[in-house]
């Protein structure tokens, strides 16, 4: 009996042994190497993540001019961030002059033509980012904002000359969501005309909002 | 003063109305309607796994905004997207807010290494590639506002293309410039330069008063200026130019033009 269980056993063995045998042929041992495919290792490039540092959209307000009333405003602005602080920015906004009082009570002369009451501008100015924080609507909603001191130079096209301007001004510019900004600010647009007979300094008052998209 | 006589005159004296630039306006608005489309695609997001003992993550942008979260060690974080030098990161259970950019050394990414960050500092800036500026003064005597495109052969050699708006009492000047800036010293954090150029500029007499016309001349200067490094892309910038404009006529014209303004550089 014993021995009986000793032949199965040896049996056995002989099977596993004459397996492993014939698994060990030199062929075999050609098959590629059971290299698992690892995923690839790739190192993280910082430059490739997705950017968005421009900023571009409407604006609508009013705008003041020294005696020549204060009207809609309309224009489009664009800004790239350079840092989290500092940024650029270029506008280009469009008013109508009306008729000043001398004009309306002397009943006839006008000053100026049709064309010339469109009064145009194009800046480029810095801005910089001061007190940035939330700011909190309601019980529930925060929002990210800063409020921004900016200044530059530009042209306007002001009674039918492109007058060198200088502005500057603050605004408030309110995350209303990551890629959606709201802005209320107020600019001088300083500049100098002798469009009613003498050199005057004017300071065009701008007050305006915008709705502005980062990407 | 005998020698002042083409330009400065004519920037002292009278023309016609000029014509408005609505085209500059489409193009913002296109760019504009364009603008929602961009953000479509470019969708690398990479994954770190933090490596730091913790990082915080803040509610925006800016290191004014409150820090409202840590992830810990071990965790992975996506990095969703960039603005400025802050990062939007995915942390585990959904959380989504911004760390800086220089936060990322404390994490490791796929290969075990920490990502490298770029130090934007003087290293970039007196290696920079491209540079764009604007910049206002005086030309003799008017006011002026130009914009400039640069691309830097070597740090020392930058190619310029120049376009300048001159506004006089009586007349105003169109010119566009291209220009070479030698500079000596790229690594200085106010860094000189020499500058030479040719291009053409274009007169336009004001309204009302008759007699002038528009008239283009080639001009050709030659300048000194220095750049100011402020740190992160951003630089001040300073110069002085003497132009001399080639006229037809016996004497040739000098004017002297000072500006500054700053410039973004990658």
């Amino acid at each position: 009996m014993e021995s009986g269980i000793q032949r199965v056993f040896l049996m056995v063995l002989l099977a596993v042994g004459a397996g492993t045998a014939a698994a060990a042929k030199p062929d075999d041992l050609d098959l590629a190497p059971l290299a698992i495919q690892e995923p690839e290792r790739r190192a993280v490039a910082v430059d490739a993540i997705d950017s968005e540092n421009f900023e571009l959209g409407v604006f609508a307000g009013m705008m003041n001019v020294t005696d020549f009333g204060t009207n809609a405003l309309t224009g489009v602005r664009g800004a790239f961030h350079v840092t989290e602080d500092l940024f650029i920015e270029g506008s280009y906004g469009t008013t109508r002059l009306d008729r000043t009082s001398f004009e309306r009570l002397s009943g006839a002369a006008e000053i100026l033509t049709d064309d010339q009451r469109d009064l145009n501008f194009y800046s480029a100015s810095v801005g910089y980012n001061v007190l940035p924080g939330e700011a909190f609507f309601g019980k529930g909603r925060a929002f990210k904002g800063a409020l921004y001191l900016i200044g530059g130079a530009g042209t306007t096209e002001f009674g039918g000359d492109d007058l060198f301007t200088l502005n500057f001004g603050f605004g408030y510019r309110l995350i209303a969501r990551d890629w959606l900004a709201l802005h209320l600010g107020v600019r001088d647009h300083v500049l100098e005309s002798d469009v009613l007979g003498t050199e005057e300094t004017y300071h065009n008052i701008e007050f305006s909002g915008a709705a502005t998209v980062f990407f | 003063m005998r020698t002042r006589t083409t330009v400065m005159n004519a920037l002292h004296a009278p023309g016609e109305p000029r014509a408005r630039h609505p085209a500059a306006l489409l193009i913002l608005l296109a760019w504009f309607a364009a603008a929602p489309a961009l953000a479509w695609f470019d969708k690398y997001q990479p994954v770190v796994v933090v490596s730091a003992p913790y990082i915080d993550l803040h509610t925006g942008p800016g290191r004014g905004y409150p820090v409202f979260h840590s992830v810990e060690e071990g965790e992975e974080i996506v990095v969703l997207k960039r603005r400025t030098r802050w990062l939007k990161v995915r942390a585990p259970r959904g959380v989504e807010g911004w760390m800086h950019e220089s936060v990322l050394r404390g994490t490791r990414d796929a290969t075990g290494n920490a990502p490298v960050v770029a130090e934007l500092g003087m290293a970039e800036f007196a290696g920079r590639r491209w540079e764009f500026g604007i910049m206002a003064g005086d030309f003799g005597g008017a006011a002026s506002l130009s914009a400039h495109a640069g691309f830097a052969l070597t740090p020392n050699i930058m190619l310029q293309a120049e376009g300048s708006q001159i506004l006089g009492d009586f007349s105003d000047a169109t010119m566009a410039t291209g220009n070479v800036l030698m500079i000596p010293f790229p690594k200085w954090r106010v860094s000189p330069f020499f500058r030479i150029g040719t291009g053409i500029i274009q007169v336009r007499p004001h309204s009302t008063i008759v007699r002038s016309e528009d008239r283009t001349d080639e001009i050709v200067n030659a300048g000194l200026g220095a750049n100011l490094f402020l740190g992160d892309r951003f630089l001040l910038r300073a110069e002085y130019q003497r132009h001399t404009v080639l006229t037809s006529r016996d004497d040739n014209e000098e004017i002297d033009q000072w500006k500054a303004g700053f410039s973004v550089y990658f």
